[in-house]
């Protein structure tokens, strides 16, 4: 065997070291990384994965660790990948999601992976959706991925997770302002954490009068519930919820989402290998280096330069 | 796409001391030095440190203890490494950790002792010159 089919194998029986150093394969990009993911593919789509973001401070970190206990009272096993932001300007990152979660470390049936955003945009790392893929193969029952937690913007969750959890506190701020568009839009549960604070309640009926504005008829209509992550209040409804979401995909709702998500990922990947194999030609190409100097000078502008590139592989291709 | 590693490390604090100062001094310096930094907080016993380390797949563990309790805890913790099978990470310690135990925690394993006070750049190069190469 090699050490591909090695390492896949030790996935698919999910032993932890595997499942660790194939998540670092993957995250770093290595040479074996396209073959470790084309094998254990198959065997993906059993787990459950559900996504939680929402602005930093609302309690994200404690309440997944509250709800990982839940599933594991249920004989669930559970993975979770907490995603932590890049610093872009050393190139280095803190990853602390895991601090909340420590008392699980130790939990078989539980596998923590802390990883950083690497600077994708969104909310998650490139690595995220095939790490999943790894803990799915691996045979965890569910699997959970933490946003880095900046708040409105990270809407690429919805590519990697099927049931989508939006948690919010009371006190972060104007409470319409930090419920925009964007988050809003993707959620299928939203959360109130600290729910024991006094303005818990209008926060609530905030989000659900939004949420009213959207006449639109859907299966699905999200709930508003509260939470206190700390004592674990209001965690066994939360995943009572998470479980209805995943009975309506099981019926009819996931063809269509699994095929949305599926034609993005494909639509991903080509982008990937066309930027890959044509830049790097383009690059070589001595126009190339001509051209970057005349953008300088502004001489010509980029998207003509690129048109000039273009045209003149093409044109090589044609040949 | 080009293959990207970044250097993972663990910094962990075992045993029942609650000054985190340090540890957190140091692994600051290690993100901005452009490492993958995770900190696993207070009182973890040696099999939280050691399973943490294995499902993180780190390059390096920082060992930060100020309660005395090194002589008891390190080894543990070194053995749990190895029978995890995690024989080719680097550890290294910190905290307050005697001269004259340094060369017994040596012989555990544990390749560097830094003790309070030493420059962050000095650690920052260890690192650096100490991760294990991976095939």
């Amino acid at each position: 065997m090699t050490k591909v089919e090695e390492l896949a194998q030790g996935v698919l029986s999910g032993e932890i070291r595997s499942i660790a150093r194939a998540i670092t394969v993957i995250e770093n990009n290595a040479p074996e990384a396209k073959k470790l993911v084309s094998s254990i593919y198959p065997h993906t789509g059993k787990a459950h994965i559900i996504g939680f973001t929402g602005a930093g401070g609302a309690g994200k970190s404690t309440l997944i660790e509250k709800i990982v206990r839940e599933y594991r009272r249920n004989g669930k096993t559970v993975g979770v990948v907490a995603v932590d932001p890049t610093s872009p300007f050393t190139g280095g990152a803190f990853l602390g999601d895991r601090i909340r979660m420590q008392e699980l470390s130790t939990d078989p049936g539980v596998f923590i992976r802390s990883m950083a955003s690497r600077n994708y945009p969104g909310g998650i790392a490139r690595a995220t959706k095939d790490a999943v893929k790894v803990l799915d193969a691996a045979g965890k029952d569910i699997v959970i991925v933490e946003t880095v937690g900046a708040g409105q913007s990270e809407v690429e969750i919805i590519k990697v997770a099927q049931t989508v959890v939006v948690v919010h506190a009371p006190g972060l701020g104007d409470e319409i302002q930090a419920i925009k568009a964007g988050i809003m839009e993707i959620a299928d549960i939203f959360v109130v954490n600290k729910a024991d604070r006094e303005n818990a309640n209008k926060t609530v009926m905030d989000i659900q009068a939004i949420l009213q504005l959207n006449n639109k008829e859907t299966a699905w209509k999200p709930p508003v519930l509260k939470t206190v992550a700390l004592t674990g209040e209001g965690v066994p409804q939360l995943i009572e919820k998470i479980e209805e979401h995943r009975l309506l995909l099981e019926k009819g709702l996931k063809h269509k989402g699994s095929r949305e998500k599926a034609e993005a990922e494909l639509i991903e990947a080509i982008k990937e290998k066309v930027v890959s194999s044509v830049l790097e030609g383009l690059r070589k190409e001595g126009k190339f280096e001509q051209l970057v100097g005349e953008i300088v000078e502004r001489e010509i502008d980029p998207a003509s330069a690129a048109e000039k590139l273009l045209k003149k592989a093409l044109k090589d291709a044609e040949a | 796409m080009q293959t990207e590693r970044k250097i993972r490390v663990l910094i962990a604090k075992p045993g029942l001391d609650s000054h985190d100062r340090g540890a957190k001094v140091v692994a600051r310096a290690l993100r901005d030095a452009g490492m993958e930094v995770i900190y696993t907080g207070l009182r973890q016993t040696p099999e939280q440190i050691a399973e943490t380390a294995l499902q993180e797949d780190v390059d390096v563990i920082g060992l930060s203890i100020l309660s005395g309790a090194h002589k008891t805890l390190f080894p543990r913790i070194m053995d749990l490494l190895k029978k995890k099978g995690l024989t080719d990470v680097t550890v290294f310690a910190g905290g307050i950790i005697p001269e004259e135990d340094v060369e017994e925690m040596k012989k555990l394993g544990i390749k560097e002792v830094f003790g309070p006070g030493t420059p962050t750049e000095r650690i920052i190069k260890y690192v650096l010159e100490n991760v294990p190469k991976r095939t």
